[in-house]
């Protein structure tokens, strides 16, 4: 099932670079930035907003429509290379103007590169945005606690759903800033919702699908399976 | 029947020189090694010196509970060293740490599945009150839950602090009568029961102090 894999050696791309070093100064905005930044820029102009350096990191806004033309080029160029998702996440401000924004953490390892995509999710639009999962798998996990934490719908993941709190939860996004610290219930009706949880229900079906177990599970279980049924609803 | 008589027991047969048949004698009277007690007290020392602690250490209480039973603390010498991380083989459960609503149903189960008799020591503030972490995640005591037998204070508690909390509860469990059924009496979401906690008063004791209990709760 699993492909044999490949050795990547650090740098290994970057031929003719000075051997990286620990940076001693590096200026709070402006500097160098990361060569992908241009090349994304000629690559997708209609796509490409704008790029900033922030202690030497730096981060590519991008519409967030063509987030995943964008990353699925980092990751197959050949001049790019960045085979490692570092995370997704999102960064909800105080300021009720500022927008949303989804933020990918990239690593090139063959090119010892970090870039930090950002869209922006203007509030009050519904909160969408193409998932990188089929490009990077490990994406799932990531992007189903944006979702959990922030209600933002990543499009074309395969299995959208709460992954921190329990998937009857009802009141809504917790990290948003509209959230109410203690949440919207009473304590007693949290305690009583929360009670109501089956603890069983820890698995999707297609979580249990895809294990390895699924060969070993009981014939009528694995119809089930196969049906589509789904535990704890 | 091999029991050795004490030295100064004057044993029946001896007395009337057989030496093959020198057994003990059930004679009240011959003064051997009888102890007698209620059958409480018995009962409730051997519980007390053999508790099987359930280990539910979700957060940095647990390091301390981890403390506890490792040598230099040494919770051995209360008979506690046999760890069940089984319900089902366990006496009091130590719930080292905060518990998210998310775990609630679990300790709930974890606690109905284990035997009776059964014991609760809720180890930190978390555990006790929610502690700091009075927010939309976190269940304000897991009394709200299950009942609680020892509340140890402190975050996190440190080894003597949970120590003298054993120590309490080995005294509650030495305390206990037979007769009591009352105290084998499980947690009931039956709202007659006595261990019934009402909505009303679980939002009461979950407030916290100060000015601020409603305002970011459900403003929006
Ligand atoms: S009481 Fe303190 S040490 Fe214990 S779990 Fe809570 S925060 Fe951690």
């Amino acid at each position: 099932m699993s492909a044999p894999f490949t050795v990547i050696h650090a740098g290994h791309a970057a031929t003719g670079e000075p051997a990286p070093r620990t940076p001693t100064q590096v200026p709070h905005r402006g500097g160098t930035a990361n060569p992908s930044a241009a090349r994304l820029q000629a690559q997708f102009p209609q796509f490409y907003e704008r790029h900033e350096v922030i202690w030497g990191d730096t981060t590519v806004y991008v519409r967030p429509e063509a987030i995943l033309d964008v990353v699925r080029w980092l990751h197959d160029d050949a001049g790019e290379q960045y085979d490692y998702l570092v995370d997704v996440t999102a960064v909800e401000y105080r300021d009720v103007e500022h927008p949303l924004e989804v933020v990918w953490h990239l690593r090139s390892l063959p090119f010892r590169r970090f870039l930090r995509l950002k869209a922006q999710l203007p509030k009050g639009t519904p909160l969408r945005v193409p998932s990188v999962w089929p490009v990077y798998r490990g994406a799932d996990w990531l992007e189903r606690e944006c979702f959990d934490m922030f209600g933002i719908s990543f499009e074309g993941h395969p299995d959208l759903r709460r992954i921190l709190m329990w998937e009857q939860y009802r009141e809504g996004y917790p990290l948003r800033k509209d959230f109410p610290l203690r949440g919207r219930f009473s304590r007693a009706e949290q305690l009583r919702q929360a009670l109501s949880q089956n603890p069983e229900a820890k698995y999707s079906m297609e979580e249990l699908t895809i294990a390895d177990a699924f060969e070993d599970l009981p014939q009528d279980m694995r119809q089930r399976l196969a049906g589509g049924e789904r535990t704890g609803e | 029947m091999g029991l050795a008589p004490r030295p100064d027991a004057r044993v029946a047969s001896r007395a009337a020189g057989d030496a093959t048949n020198d057994l003990v004698s059930y004679d009240p009277a011959s003064q051997e090694g009888w102890i007698t007690t209620r059958l409480d007290m018995l009962v409730n020392w051997g519980r007390a010196n053999s508790l099987w602690p359930m280990p539910f250490g979700t957060a940095c209480c647990a390091i301390e509970f981890m403390a506890s039973a490792a040598a230099r603390f040494d919770l051995a010498r209360f008979g506690m060293e046999r760890m069940s991380f089984s319900p089902r083989q366990a006496d009091v459960l130590i719930c080292a740490g905060r518990v998210p609503f998310k775990l609630a149903p679990v300790i709930r189960r974890i606690y109905q599945q284990m035997p009776q008799p059964k014991w609760v020591i809720s180890m930190g503030a978390c555990a006790s009150s929610g502690g700091m972490f009075d927010n939309y995640a976190v269940v304000q005591g897991i009394d709200t839950i299950i009942p609680v037998d020892v509340y140890v204070p402190g975050c996190p508690p440190r080894p003597e602090g949970l120590m003298y909390g054993i120590m309490m509860l080995q005294e509650k469990v030495k305390r206990e009568r037979m007769s009591d059924t009352s105290l084998r009496d499980e947690l009931d979401p039956d709202p007659a029961s006595n261990l019934y906690i009402p909505p009303a008063v679980i939002d009461e004791l979950s407030e916290p102090f100060g000015n601020s209990v409603h305002q970011t709760r459900s403003g929006l």
